[in-house]
């Protein structure tokens, strides 16, 4: 391309563009595609409080470090996908919840098994709670049960809807539903009162 | 105490149950005291969930994730150059157009070891630059249809800044946009004549990163004088 070329641009203007001109992700995300690893850093730096937080809530603290790692790893790896349709960080979560659930597949934990938990349920309900034995909100959401744990994340943390969570988890809508119901139940004892 | 409206009441929090059932469900709690209950403990654990706050993990995650997608470089981060002052936007241009030229001559350089045969290729540690030009790591490929993408982009972005720029910062940025072409183009020409030359491949896909790198650091002087 000449100079002359160069100074007159390309006219075409397409969402992309406004997207990279409004978002400086945008453009570290273009940059990393192509190889860029300080883009990538940058990015990282700029999202992994958000992939972290995602992590210790749907597989725990032991396994957060690991897990937000396989994520930017992933998303790294998948950088040529993003398109730019929705914000790079949207993207990257919605990401991040893929490689998390994978890795529960990837265990081998069923979620019949935890579907059919009932008892871990009742325990949680009716054991009672002390002020010394009150653990924080975020603590009692790791200590549910997995799939309720999962599906409470996905939907009153996260924002899915039940249907989206079912095509997620592959599991019945009502399923979801009934797990968000008991998970709630179940944490409501750990409220701060 | 549980009735059989105890179970419905997340539904009925989220909006889901029918108008039916939701009257219903209404009527239930004007005389259940439990379901008040739990109803106003459900809505706490929601707006619970929903205030939660992001927390970065205790330790950087960044060296692990570093070494797994393979880069080894340990020089921190650059940041995207946000420079607010004209003042500073000349400062660059000096940089950008270095840029330019030592690519030139280093590509020019390189073009001319490859066609020499795999004997006289330098070491990866020999192909140097300037500082402004060492940023992007090297990977084996460049996607050709995403790359083009990049760059229309990133050039749009420019022309519809450049009338902020003053016209010498504009010649010397093209300037060194035209010697990276050129670099390109003379890699692209060896390659058609040894197609299968690791070295060569990697080249041009380093020298189109680094065009991508100087277009998007121009892009974001620009952007910072608007």
């Amino acid at each position: 391309m000449h100079a002359a070329e160069q100074a007159r641009g390309v006219q075409t203007l397409s969402s992309k563009q406004d997207t990279l001109r409004a978002d400086p992700d945008a453009v570290d995300a273009t940059l990393a595609a192509s190889g860029d690893v300080h883009a990538f850093e940058r990015l990282y730096h700029g999202h992994v409080a958000r992939v972290h937080s995602l992590a210790r809530r749907m597989v725990g603290h032991d396994e957060a470090d690991e897990a937000t790692q396989d994520a930017f790893v992933r998303a790294w790896e998948k950088l040529s996908t993003f398109r730019g349709e929705a914000a790079f960080g949207t993207w990257l979560h919605r990401l991040a919840i893929n490689v998390m659930l994978a890795r529960r597949a990837k265990r081998g934990r069923r979620w019949a098994r935890t579907v059919e938990g009932e008892g871990v349920f009742a325990r949680a309900e009716a054991r009672p709670v002390s002020p010394e034995q009150r653990i924080d909100f975020e603590n009692a959401i790791g200590r549910l049960p997995e799939g309720a744990r999962e599906v409470f994340v996905l939907h009153d943390v996260e924002g899915f809807k039940h249907h989206e969570i079912a095509e997620m988890l592959g599991i019945a809508t009502g399923t979801s539903k009934a797990q968000l119901h008991r998970a709630r139940l179940a944490l409501r004892q750990h409220l701060d009162r | 105490m549980t009735d059989q409206w105890t179970h419905r009441l997340s539904e009925y929090l989220d909006g889901e149950l029918s108008d039916a059932e939701r009257v219903e469900l209404e009527e239930h709690l004007r005389r259940c005291d439990t379901c008040i209950a739990t109803l106003r403990d459900l809505r706490s654990v929601v707006a619970r969930a929903r205030a939660l706050e992001d927390r970065p993990p205790v330790a950087d995650l960044w060296g692990g994730i570093s070494t797994r997608i393979g880069s080894t470089r340990a020089q921190p981060a650059t940041t995207v150059v946000d420079l607010a002052t004209r003042r500073r936007v000349s400062a660059s241009v000096p940089q950008l157009l270095a840029a330019g030229i030592a690519l030139m001559m280093v590509t020019g350089g390189a073009v001319w070891l490859a066609a020499r045969g795999p004997q006289a290729l330098p070491s990866p540690a020999v192909v140097t630059v300037s500082e402004s030009t060492t940023d992007v790591p090297v990977r084996p490929v460049i996607e050709a249809a995403q790359y083009a993408e990049t760059i229309a982009e990133l050039e749009h972005v420019l022309s519809e800044h450049r009338h902020q720029l003053d016209s010498t910062t504009v010649e010397a940025l093209f300037q060194s946009l035209a010697i990276i072409d050129q670099a390109i183009t003379e890699a692209e020409a060896a390659l058609r004549a040894d197609p299968a030359n690791g070295y060569l491949n990697g080249h041009l896909a380093d020298t189109m990163r680094r065009k991508i790198h100087l277009l998007s650091r121009a892009a974001s002087l620009v952007r910072a004088t608007s």
